[in-house]
């Protein structure tokens, strides 16, 4: 059985790993890279917990084949923070107290900041319809939204 | 009680855990890994209800890379039971699920597992698993249970009851429990108004959404250590240690952190099948579950069938209460039939009462508990008649309830008199609420409902350690699902007269925490946090007694107050010793100060809760959405608010699921077929609102802050409050949930 | 299974040899349909031929004719294409309702055909908006209309070898508007239950001088309802012409009973959703 030898750029560091044919890119995070802040819900696309980035596009990592990543930039949870801060999300996800259980958390803020990065003015409904992506049992979302909406301000005025 | 100031209690401080949760550094059941770890696979069976024939396993077991098998074989059948508080967990039932012995009883029943150097393998090897089966008829709803010439699910079944009852020959039934009151007869005939529905449920999922996973590594002594997604270390122990026939000594039981649970990662389906792979194999094996096997095998709540009876006079005042509870089982004994029957009738005032409720097995999984389980389902029964009869009578739907709402020295229909409790206070609270007033459009319509939970008190330890540096560690042995280990800290905090920072909270394996029952029952901030503050209490006497060593005095003379041990009155030359000073001393003064406490606590004193939902509701597709939602509940004392409205938006989240697009959807043959998330529909960001939260603080009186816990009296009103405002918006009265959009246009239509 | 393979040709010409040469393989797009199916399965290939490195499948060009939509496409970047959206909102709507914002990273148009649900959102948008499909094989190239392209539930007309490449959509004549609607018992991520595309024309007057209509879920595949444009054309979009055309479109449709609805339910929405749907399309159509 020979295996693919995947080169690929993950949180902007060169990264490689050897995977199957059939092998989801979600797979080869945790099980090749022990990456496991991305995280299996469903495995069908319909809980947003794996939610990655892959060439600026938010996408479900189950349903993305691992050696889709060659050549390409991926980015996962564990590339949120930066060396000495969390991202705004991060922050105001704690201070909202918007996790109870935390096990959506990586998917929704790397959704979330997907959402902030291509509308930073998005309104409480645009948030929520485009977060229906990210499955949530624990908050009933409201924490979660009122975080969101209190990063989008935050990351507005580092901009300015 | 509710005189009490705190520095620490009451403040929103972020959680110690946070940081990890955010950046995904924290490790939950899956993430888990060891060195030669193998991948364990279940296989399942095809079939409702079955007889099983023969398993052959020759083909799997030689396959390459393929390490373990497992059948029910290897796992023979223990008489036992785990005591849980006032219900127990009967090992028997539980380790026939684990893995089927004579019959499969559900479609994806457990009947073989596998460990293999990967996932693939191990899929492929089970797939080279030959059972034969001889198929036999499924009994699909409460109707085709209790049907004459019902096939049968388990030869031996007895119905059970309370009041005793005898049943000879082949039944279904499992259980049965009455409960009454007064002269129900005479009181309907003292009604001006009778009202008489039945209400259906379907199954619905707890829908954590981190599947049940587990690693077991077993030692070739035999000795083995479990890391497992948990509500409760302790029961995953003592059932493995029960099923497998091992002492508890011998298992470790190492709980992560826990992606969601609500009551349904209190059973075991995983880890003593990985356990016994790990021991057959010598290596370490992980077990996973889909998310398709977790609907299809692990444990939804109960379908229920419940008919209810009301009767009031023209003023609101109910004057007798008659009710039939069904509750669907699942494969094996044991829905929340009984809790059911006492949480019906909690919230009113009723002097003559009947209830009868049964526990009927069906050949679905065995369902397991979630979130106040029983309620939901007695609660949209009762409060939907409610909102009837004062739709009927032209009384207000929260003056009818005030009217007949139980007050504390009230006899709960289960029998004990009820302490401080805060229904009164909650529907007062609502009724002053700007949302109630708030003017509805026409596609609007708007409902309320009560509900009530016991919460649980049982066992819990605690150990509160001081470091030398005036920080303090403390262990216990819950999970946390939802903020627990930051309340925890805050309460040693607040004892100890120490920033919250300077706690370290801990959860606790088997080993290093003393015995704690489950993070369940809406029991942790209550008894676990009791527990909590009497071992931090101890830690303050400790110190108390090394300064009375220090001053040379008794230690009863030496007093505390806001971090610091006080010298007796008279003695104007010392000055108190802060923590800060005594603990650095604490070698030379007697050595480490470690306090601890292991409570057993009764119940807290229940929960009840009000809600009010705004439900939009297209008249023309029967499509309809929440736009406005309140929840007001009595929590006794909200030690982390956030939290608290936490669980209040949670559990309401989970109801409205439940009451507009939830249902297991079976086949003829009882397979699952929207056994997935994007057919087993829970609300997604935007199917909600903001969810306003009200709490109400009720002491109680059993706990030093008087919490009484939260947690799961919030999904009690939703699927009510829900129909309520269906009703309100159409003219219709819905007494079937899911109210999907095919159903609501059904019901439109019918009605003209 | 260790042994299926993975392929990323870069040209058109290398993907039509690697089909050929593997029957077997399995087209990769976004995956959203084929790695569900995979993961259930039930489907095995021998390869999966991954589609996203051919510049032909990739590309969204707007000329004088209209519009080339490369099959690979996902619809995250369909939507935010100005002009795309500007020209056919309808069909854009269709787009932006496969499922979350993830999924839109990763869905794609020639999936959505190629899959041939009949839940499918945009096939009825692209067949009231007179899509065409551009497929090439072995033998070369051909152009079906999207009507055409469909022949039932997980059924299209690709011959062996033959893979859809684009979808052309012609630039909509003057005062000429689409819209899309589906009934999802949600507010998004689930399958469409019933969905309903009208194109209208309108003339200088706000008459409708052309119309298409077609309806999805509630048939094994989309259904162009004549009886339902008839009944738009030469109307002035009143409330008369709409019921008739919703009556239309509810006769049409054959739905089946399901998970996902009734098929009364299914029925009566068909219509609910044809008389919305125009509306929507008349005012757009009258703002041109």
């Amino acid at each position: 059985m020979s295996r693919i030898h995947v080169h690929t750029a993950i949180n902007g560091e060169p990264a490689e790993f050897l995977c199957d044919g059939h092998q989801t890119l979600l797979g080869a995070l945790r099980d090749e890279l022990g990456l496991t802040g991305t995280k299996e819900g469903c495995a069908t696309g319909d809980c947003g917990a794996c939610s990655v980035i892959v060439d600026g596009r938010l996408v479900p990592a189950c349903l993305v084949l691992a050696a889709e990543a060659e050549g390409r930039e991926i980015g996962t949870i564990e590339g949120v923070a930066t060396d000495d801060a969390l991202h705004p999300l991060q922050k105001q996800f704690l201070e909202h107290a918007a996790l109870q259980c935390g096990v959506c958390t990586p998917g929704f803020i790397v959704a979330a900041r997907a959402l902030l990065e291509a509308n930073p003015n998005a309104t409480e409904e645009e948030i929520r319809l485009g977060l229906a992506g990210n499955l949530c049992r624990c908050t009933g979302y409201d924490k979660i939204v009122r975080a969101v909406m209190d990063a989008a301000v935050e990351m507005r005025n580092a901009v300015r | 009680m509710s005189e009490q100031t705190f520095t620490t209690v009451g403040t929103r401080p972020i959680r110690h855990d946070g940081v990890d949760k955010v950046t995904g550094r924290a490790n939950y059941g899956a993430d888990i890994s060891l060195p030669r770890m193998l991948h364990g696979v279940v296989l399942r069976s095809p079939h409702a209800h079955a007889r099983i024939l023969s398993i052959d396993t020759t083909r799997a077991r030689s396959m390459p890379g393929v390490k373990a098998v497992v059948t029910g074989r290897d796992i023979p059948l223990v008489q036992a039971k785990l005591a849980m508080g006032e219900a127990a967990l009967d090992l028997r039932d539980m380790g026939d699920n684990l893995l089927a012995h004579d019959k499969a009883l559900y479609h994806g029943h457990a009947v073989a597992a596998v460990a293999a150097t990967s996932l693939d393998v191990a899929d492929q090897a089970a797939r080279q698993i030959v059972v034969t089966y001889e198929v036999l008829r499924p009994v699909l709803s409460i109707e085709q249970a209790t049907a004459r010439n019902a096939p049968i699910l388990h030869e031996g079944l007895k119905t059970i009851g309370r009041p005793t009852i005898e049943t000879k020959g082949p039944t279904n039934i499992a259980g049965k429990l009455e409960l009454k009151l007064g002269d129900v007869e005479r009181g309907f005939t003292e009604a001006d108004v009778v009202i008489e529905r039945e209400f259906r449920t379907p199954t619905v999922h707890q829908g954590y959404i981190e599947p049940h996973a587990c690693v077991a590594q077993t030692g070739e002594d035999g000795r083995a250590t479990v890391w497992t997604t948990t509500q409760g270390p302790f029961v995953v122990r003592d059932a493995c240690a029960g099923i497998l026939g091992m002492d508890a000594a011998r298992i470790k039981v190492i709980p992560t952190e826990i992606g969601g649970g609500f009551g349904g990662k209190i059973p075991v389906y995983l880890e003593p099948l990985a356990i016994v792979l790990s021991r057959k194999a010598q290596r370490p094996v992980k077990l996973v579950m889909s998310r398709e096997d977790d609907f299809r095998a692990s444990g939804p709540t109960s379908a229920t069938v419940i008919r209810m009876k009301l009767g009031a006079k023209r003023d609101g005042t109910l004057t007798a209460a008659s009710t039939s509870l069904w509750y669907e089982a699942g494969a094996y004994k044991g829905s929340p039939f009984g809790a059911g029957a006492m949480c019906v009738l909690a919230c009113y005032r009723i002097p003559n009462f009947f209830i009868e409720s049964y526990d009927v097995v069906v050949n679905k999984p065995k369902v397991a508990a979630y979130r106040a389980p029983g309620s939901p389902m007695a609660a949209f029964a009762i409060e939907s008649v409610m909102d009837e009869l004062a739709e009927t009578l032209a009384v207000d739907p929260i003056a009818i309830r005030l009217k007949n709402a139980v007050v504390e020295g009230d006899r709960a229909p289960y029998g004990p008199s009820y302490g401080p409790i805060g229904l009164k206070q909650v529907l007062v609270a609502a009724a002053a609420h700007p949302h109630w007033k708030a003017p509805l459009a026409d596609s609007q319509g708007r409902g309320v409902a009560c509900g009530f939970w016991f919460n649980a008190g049982m066992s819990s330890s605690a150990t509160v350690t001081l470091n030398a540096d005036g920080s303090a560690s403390l262990v216990t042995g819950n999970p946390d699902i939802g903020g627990t280990r930051v309340a925890q800290a805050m309460m040693v905090a607040e004892e100890l007269g120490i920033e919250v920072d300077r706690v370290r909270p801990c959860v606790g394996d088997t080993d290093s925490a003393g015995f704690t029952d489950v993070t369940g029952g809406s029991r942790v901030c209550y008894a676990t946090g009791a527990a909590v503050i009497q071992a931090a209490r101890d830690v303050k006497d400790q110190l108390r007694a090394r300064a009375a060593k220090i001053w040379d005095v008794q230690p009863d003379a030496v007093g505390w107050n806001n971090g610091c041990a006080l010298p007796p009155g008279a003695a104007a030359d010392r000055q108190p010793l802060s923590l800060t000073e005594l603990a650095p001393q604490m070698a030379k003064t007697g050595g480490p100060i470690v306090g601890r406490a292991a409570v057993n606590l009764p119940m807290a004193g229940p929960g009840f809760a009000i809600h009010i939902c705004d439900l939009e509701v297209d008249r023309g597709t029967g499509k309809s959405k929440v736009v406005r939602y309140t929840a007001l509940q009595d929590v006794g004392r909200a030690v982390h608010p956030g939290f608290v409205e936490g669980q209040m938006q949670g559990g309401a989240a989970q109801g409205i699921g439940w009451a507009l697009n939830e249902e297991y959807i079976f086949d003829e043959n009882g397979v699952m077929e929207n056994a997935g998330f994007l057919d087993y529909r829970m609300p997604v960001t935007s199917d909600l609102p903001m969810i306003d939260t009200v709490i109400v603080e009720v002491a109680n009186p059993l706990h030093p802050y008087g919490v009484r816990g939260v947690g799961e009296v919030p999904i009690v009103p939703p699927l009510a409050a829900v129909a309520n405002a269906m009703h309100a918006v159409t003219g219709v009265r819905f007494t079937r949930l899911p109210l999907s959009p095919p159903r609501v246009l059904e019901g439109l239509v019918a009605a003209g | 299974m260790s042994t299926i393979r993975y392929e990323a040709p870069t040209t058109l010409d290398q993907a039509v040899r690697l089909f050929s040469a593997n029957p077997n393989a399995s087209l990769l797009a976004g995956g959203t349909d084929l790695l569900v199916q995979f993961r259930a399965g039930l489907t095995q290939p021998s390869t999966f031929i991954d589609l996203k490195r051919i510049p032909d499948l990739t590309g969204i060009t707007l000329d004088g004719s209209g519009l080339r939509l490369g099959a690979a496409v996902p619809a995250w970047d369909i939507c935010r294409h100005q002009d795309v959206k500007r020209l056919w909102p309808g069909f854009v709507d269709a787009v932006g309702l496969i499922g979350s914002a993830q999924i839109q990273g990763r869905a794609t148009v020639g999936g959505n055909l190629c899959n041939a649900s009949p839940a499918a959102d945009t096939i009825a948008a692209l067949i009231v908006d007179r899509g065409q499909c551009v497929i090439v094989g072995p033998d070369g190239e051909r152009t079906v209309t999207v009507e055409e392209f469909c022949a039932g539930p997980g059924l299209t007309v690709l011959r062996p070898g033959e893979l859809l490449v684009a979808v052309r959509l012609p630039r909509p004549a003057p005062r000429t508007a689409d819209a899309y609607l589906r009934l999802i018992p949600r507010s998004e991520m689930d399958i469409a239950v019933a969905g309903a595309a009208v194109s209208l024309t309108l003339d200088a007057r706000g008459v409708c001088s052309a119309a298409r209509v077609a309806i999805a879920a509630v048939a094994p595949k989309a259904l162009l309802v004549a009886a339902a444009a008839e009944a738009l054309v030469g109307s002035s979009v009143d409330e008369q012409a709409l019921d008739r055309a919703a009556a239309a479109s509810s006769s049409a449709a054959r739905p089946i009973d399901d998970k996902r609805g009734t098929a009364a339910y299914r029925r009566t929405v068909a219509g609910v959703l044809t008389r919305r749907a125009a509306t929507i399309a008349a005012a757009r159509a009258k703002d041109r």
